[in-house]
């Protein structure tokens, strides 16, 4: 049975109660907030073209910060993701680059569905050999990323301009990037139904206390099987995503996204105990992290401080919402 | 009666765990229309039997028939299906999501759920508040409700008015009369005698994974149904051990051991103020909620408190960490025995655990001294170490022991103990006791809370009232009987003296 | 056969057959870790005969040294019920720095590189210790964090080129006394301390209490903080000093010298027996999985196959043996 349409008042007193609950909320949007306020008036030239090179910056980060979001709110984690970006995005240039358009369409698809394949294997991992999630995706993602290499040993690949111009340029106006679109469409297309659907419920119940959803008739392995699988397309997204923005298939690509995946996911406001979060929060935190590199070059900084400020960025946003919690647990 | 009208039959069940057996032949026969008690000793096979009647796990061997029809559930869904669930003392809920998804996510009616909440007496409850945001008191009320609207033919209560007010307790014996009236069965389960000789029609007792016996309600079937649980000798033992309250009086020293003033500590200690003396068991009786484990969380030092104070010898001391408390020699034995105990590593790291406070005992450690001191106190609190050293293999009693037996062997001036037999069978609640009251006749101060009532009068010497946050009443323990603490306990005035 | 044969006959073959292994296996792992070891060997020596001798067994306790060392500080975090993700990085940069430094001569070199493991493990103790973050963000903050240092500390450092010292080359790549490696000198210390402090102290007491219970130990009077940042700081100590070893064998301090040492850290501590979640294990099965690392990987390299199907099957292998030991001791 759903729950009743919330009236305009229901929603106001929402999103009141879920601000004193949960101030980090509002961090975020804030956060992104004052980033862009920053990288503007760093470059007070910053045009529309400079708005695509962020979307297409921020688009792989945002969708393995996506894949991320599924997994930790269902209570785990998943390190193989970058190696199934690779994967995807490898897969994608090396069969896309005689093909025609339509051809391209329908191998990404195929792509798709070896990304959910290979979510599916990782699910299969984790739920039947009973090995904690953290070793057996690290460990996973280490075979994925061997099978990455040999489907293209060294960077290389293309694939139509038709396809690569669904992530890059402007199709409706000159401020709105197709990676943006992309983006959202992709990210709200997959989520919003399965957030909506008693899947998606069960994913946060056993996220939540995986003992309560038991016995609430919820069956975790196949649960916490759809989250990988789910993963793992998402990841394939991402993959095809970077074979728009890059043009190429790298098959070592991956790693850097694993991990700063899982640091927009922290950056974003999702507990790693699980149950709780939405996707707004991580896809934020991608924009915020490239935005680093991308003001760095504004300031005509070297940009290889990036990684170190978006590591600091992780280490400090940790730490403080640690103080936070221990303050808040003292009382 | 025929085989073929029995609601829930398990026959021989058995169930092993690795090298440890929880069942070996357990029976239970439950008739429509009856309310069938389930006793036992802890490690006496009663949850895992229930684990394995709602579908948690199959058994190794026996079997389970459902009106007749022989069934192995691989899931509580399937049970469910069937006709049998259960609610536990903790609420199936998802703490991060509302009431409604909750229901949602179960397959639940919310407007059947209402109805049934409505008839346990609950108030209106707004089924879109987060499950976080509400009492626990509601959340089981609705976890009852929820159970009930799926109208099942065996309903099975696990220990659920365990720590819940007398006032709700009511409902709930109302609504499993009301249950059976309808022909459906309740398998009833709690360590309460009085509720369970109050309530059911028969019980099934199980000692060491078998069936001891069945017992149908008569006059003394509450000492049948503890002679079956103990065994013959040990429950004539016990009884004879325990028939008297607590003699001993405590010693003309004038110096309390534990002295707390004035304390306050967030909404629920309002103004706490009592003494302990040496060689005293003083009762904390409280009902549900009114600062009695906060206030044992600020004397341990595991909690900071507002203001006030709280001296150990006359010296006022600055708690910042349980370790500190430890140092003025107050220790805690929490309710909660899986906070206090390391479930993976053996017994005797578990008793050796506070050894290793300071930084100076980072080094090599003195392993005879240790391991006198280990096997000193597991033999005086005969704890039974036969289920191998891995403390997980321990019955719940026996880990309970444990908790105490640590801090026999690293010495202390005052022994806090909150409700430290909840949930422990009848024989090791005893042995505790007993214990209590030796401790305190060696010269040590004991603070003890108890849920149960009854139990103040075995124990102590003084019992306090809790109420509001405040000491309310102070009596000998000759004065402390159930009515008084009773009366004290829900904030009413005692009732006239009589010349005593 | 004799009465009595005949029961010691049936009780060897309860031992070998299914049922007996299952619980030797649980009761005492490390036998069946070395037998799976020597099984591995055999299979080099049938596969390639010839291949098995001293030469070959000192150059596979050559290359697991350093593994062993950084699966030896990962052994200490991982019974806490925490992990180190940035093990690998820490390496490469205590690899790096000591390399930058070698002018100043090889000791301050040396303090260079562990300094460095210092640094990195006393702020991850400060996160996980002090302020209750989760060890896996941390650890992975801290490790981009260290990458990123690294990368723009090599650009800006162009006046002083790296180079390796000859004492580090000989330790990390050299051998004495007829074919003993010498970096067993940092390791076989290391390994004998390790297990003592495991078994028979105070701390290592406390490390598997804390793995078990943090909560537990709070209320027992442990202050927890103050193992956890040791713990951590110890670490980061034991990767910064494998770092110095690698490069001694590399002899070339390249910006992505250890990153391969990640996953077989993490492995060698799970093969070996200690449980991801704390309160149990040891840092002998870690010493046998870090060997039985070494050997697949020397076996792999036999085979002559491209790097990437070396990874795929490593990875594969890795998660039997992974799958194999968490079912059977559960």
């Amino acid at each position: 049975m759903t729950v009743p349409a919330a009236s305009h008042r229901h929603l106001t007193t929402r999103i009141w109660r879920s601000l004193r609950r949960n101030p980090s909320l509002f961090f975020m949007p804030a956060l992104l907030a004052a980033s862009l306020a920053i990288t503007v008036a760093i470059h007070p030239q910053f045009s529309d073209f400079d708005l695509q090179s962020l979307a297409m910056g921020a688009l792989p980060l945002a969708f393995a910060a996506a894949a991320q979001t599924v997994v930790v709110i269902a209570g785990g984690i998943d390190l193989s993701i970058g190696s199934v970006m690779a994967v995807a995005n490898v897969l994608a240039a090396s069969t896309m680059e005689k093909a025609s358009f339509g051809q391209s369409l329908l191998l990404a698809v195929a792509v798709l569905m070896a990304g959910m394949a290979i979510g599916a294997l990782n699910g299969l991992i984790v739920v039947l050999s009973r090995i904690p999630d953290v070793v057996a995706t690290l460990t996973s993602g280490f075979i994925w990323g061997g099978i990455a290499l040999v489907i293209l040993e060294k960077p290389g690949g293309g694939a139509p301009q038709e396809f690569l111009n669904l992530g890059t340029g402007t199709l409706f106006t000159p401020w709105l990037p197709n990676a943006l679109v992309l983006l959202v469409a992709a990210v709200g297309a997959i989520w919003i139904p399965l957030r909506r659907s008693k899947l998606g419920l069960q994913l946060y119940a056993v996220g939540s206390d995986r003992i309560a959803a038991f016995r609430s008739g919820v069956n975790i392995d196949r649960t916490r099987f759809a989250a990988y699988v789910f993963s793992g397309l998402f990841s394939a997204v991402g993959g095809l995503g970077l074979t728009m923005t890059t043009g190429i298939g790298a098959p070592l690509a991956g790693v850097y996204y694993t991990l700063s995946g899982l640091g927009a996911v922290v950056v974003g406001g999702i507990s790693l105990a699980g149950g709780r979060g939405g996707m707004l929060g991580p896809v934020m935190a991608a924009f915020v992290l490239t935005l680093i590199p991308t003001d760095l070059i504004f300031l005509n900084i070297d940009p290889n401080f990036g990684q170190v400020i978006q590591g600091t960025l992780i280490v400090v946003i940790v730490m403080i919402g640690g103080f936070v919690d221990k303050e808040r647990s003292r009382k | 009666m025929s085989e073929a009208t029995l609601l829930l039959e398990a026959c021989d069940v058995a169930k092993r765990f690795d090298s440890v057996v929880a069942l070996k032949a357990a029976s239970l026969r439950v008739r429509p229309g009856e309310v069938h008690g389930l006793m036992g000793a802890n490690g006496a096979g009663k949850s895992t039997l229930v684990k394995i009647i709602t579908g948690v796990f199959p058994a190794d061997g026996g079997q389970i028939a459902v009106k007749g029809v022989v069934r192995s559930f691989r899931s509580p869904a399937e049970a469910r299906r069937a006709g049998i669930v259960s609610v536990y003392q903790d609420p199936a809920l998802v703490p991060d999501l509302t009431i409604a998804q909750n229901m949602r996510l179960a397959g639940a009616s919310v407007d059947a759920v209402r109805k049934w909440l409505a008839k346990l007496g609950g108030v209106r409850v707004d089924f879109n508040l987060s499950v976080r945001d509400l009492p626990d008191p509601t959340l089981r009320l609705i976890d009852l409700a929820r159970a009930l609207s799926w109208e099942p033919a065996v309903l099975l209560l696990d220990e659920i008015t365990a720590s819940l007010p007398a006032d709700l307790s009511e409902q709930i014996y109302t609504m499993v009369k009301h249950w059976r009236e309808k022909g459906n069965a309740v398998i009833f389960i709690s360590h309460r005698m009085a509720e369970v000789s109050a309530l059911c029609d028969r019980a099934t007792v199980l000692r060491d994974g078998v069936t001891a016996g069945v017992i149908e309600r008569a006059h003394g079937s509450e000492e049948r149904i503890l002679a079956l649980m103990l065994g013959d000798e040990t429950a004539r033992a016990v009884a004879s051990a325990t028939s008297t309250g607590a003699p001993h009086q405590k010693s003309g020293d004038a110096q309390a051991a534990l002295e707390v003033r004035g304390l306050r500590c967030g909404p629920l200690v309002n103004d706490v103020s009592f003494k302990l003396y040496p060689g005293e068991v003083l009762g904390v009786a409280a009902l549900e909620g009114q600062g009695q484990e906060e206030l044992f969380d600020c004397i341990a030092g595991g909690r900071r408190f507002d203001g006030g104070a709280i001296l150990a010898h006359g010296k006022e001391l600055r708690l910042r960490h349980p370790a500190d408390a430890i140092a003025a020699g107050i220790v805690l034995v929490p309710a909660n025995r899986l906070l206090a105990l390391l479930q993976q590593r053996p017994i005797s790291e578990n008793i050796a655990l506070p050894t290793f406070g300071g930084i100076r005992n980072w080094g090599p450690i003195r392993i005879h001294a240790e391991r006198r001191r280990v096997e000193s106190a597991i033999g005086r609190l005969q704890i039974d170490t036969r289920a191998g050293s891995e403390l997980r293999r321990l019955s719940g009693g026996n880990q309970q022991k444990v908790v105490i037996a640590r801090w026999l062997a690293s010495g202390f001036d005052t022994l806090l103990c909150f409700d430290p037999t909840r949930g422990i069978d009848i024989g090791t609640k005893r042995q505790v006791y007993a214990l209590v009251r030796e401790i305190a006749a060696e010269g040590s101060a004991v603070l003890l809370f108890t849920s149960e009532l009854p139990e103040i009068a075995l124990a102590c010497h003084r019992a306090i009232v809790l109420f509001g946050g405040r000491v309310v009443a102070e009596m000998p323990v000759s004065e402390a009987d159930e009515a008084t603490l009773l009366r004290s306990a829900h904030g009413l005035a005692p009732l006239a003296q009589t010349s005593s | 056969m004799t009465e009595q044969g005949k029961t010691v006959f049936s009780r060897a073959v309860a031992a070998v057959t299914g049922g007996g292994l299952v619980s030797l296996l649980r009761t005492r792992t490390i036998v069946v870790l070395v037998l799976l070891l020597l099984a591995l060997v055999a299979g080099i020596e049938l596969a390639r005969p010839g291949t098995v001798n001293a030469l070959w067994a000192s150059n596979m306790m050559l290359f697991a040294a350093p593994l062993g060392i950084v699966a030896a500080g990962q052994t200490l975090v991982m019974l806490t019920g925490g992990i180190d993700l940035s093990v690998a990085n820490v390496a490469t940069a205590s690899a790096y720095l000591m390399a930058t430094h070698s002018g100043l001569g090889v000791a301050p070199a040396i303090l260079y590189g562990l300094g460095v493991g210092f640094v990195v493990g006393l702020i991850n103790g400060i996160g996980v210790a002090l302020l209750r973050v989760q060890p896996l963000v941390m650890t992975l903050g801290t490790g981009l964090m260290t990458e990123g240092i690294l990368v723009v500390y090599s650009q800006k450092k162009m006046a002083d080129a790296p180079r390796v010292p000859q004492f580090i080359e000989d330790l990390g790549a050299g051998k004495s006394l007829g074919g003993i490696p010498n970096d067993l000198i940092v390791w076989v210390p290391v390994a004998i301390i390790l297990i003592f402090v495991l078994r028979r102290t105070g701390y290592g007491r406390l490390l598997y209490a804390i793995g078990d219970n943090s909560n537990a130990c709070r209320l027992a009077g442990i202050r927890v903080w103050r193992i956890l940042l040791l713990n951590y700081v110890t670490c980061g100590l034991l990767a910064a000093a494998a770092g110095l070893i690698i490069v001694g064998g590399t002899n070339s301090a390249e910006l992505r010298l250890a990153e391969v040492y990640l996953l077989p850290s993490v492995a060698a501590v799970i093969i070996g027996g200690t449980s991801i979640f704390g309160g149990r294990g040891g840092y002998s099965g870690t010493i046998i999985g870090a060997l039985i690392l070494t050997v697949l990987n020397s076996i792999l390299t036999l085979l002559d196959v491209p790097e990437s199907v070396r990874q795929i099957l490593y990875g594969t292998i890795i998660l039997l043996l992974a799958a194999a030991y968490t079912r059977l001791t559960d």
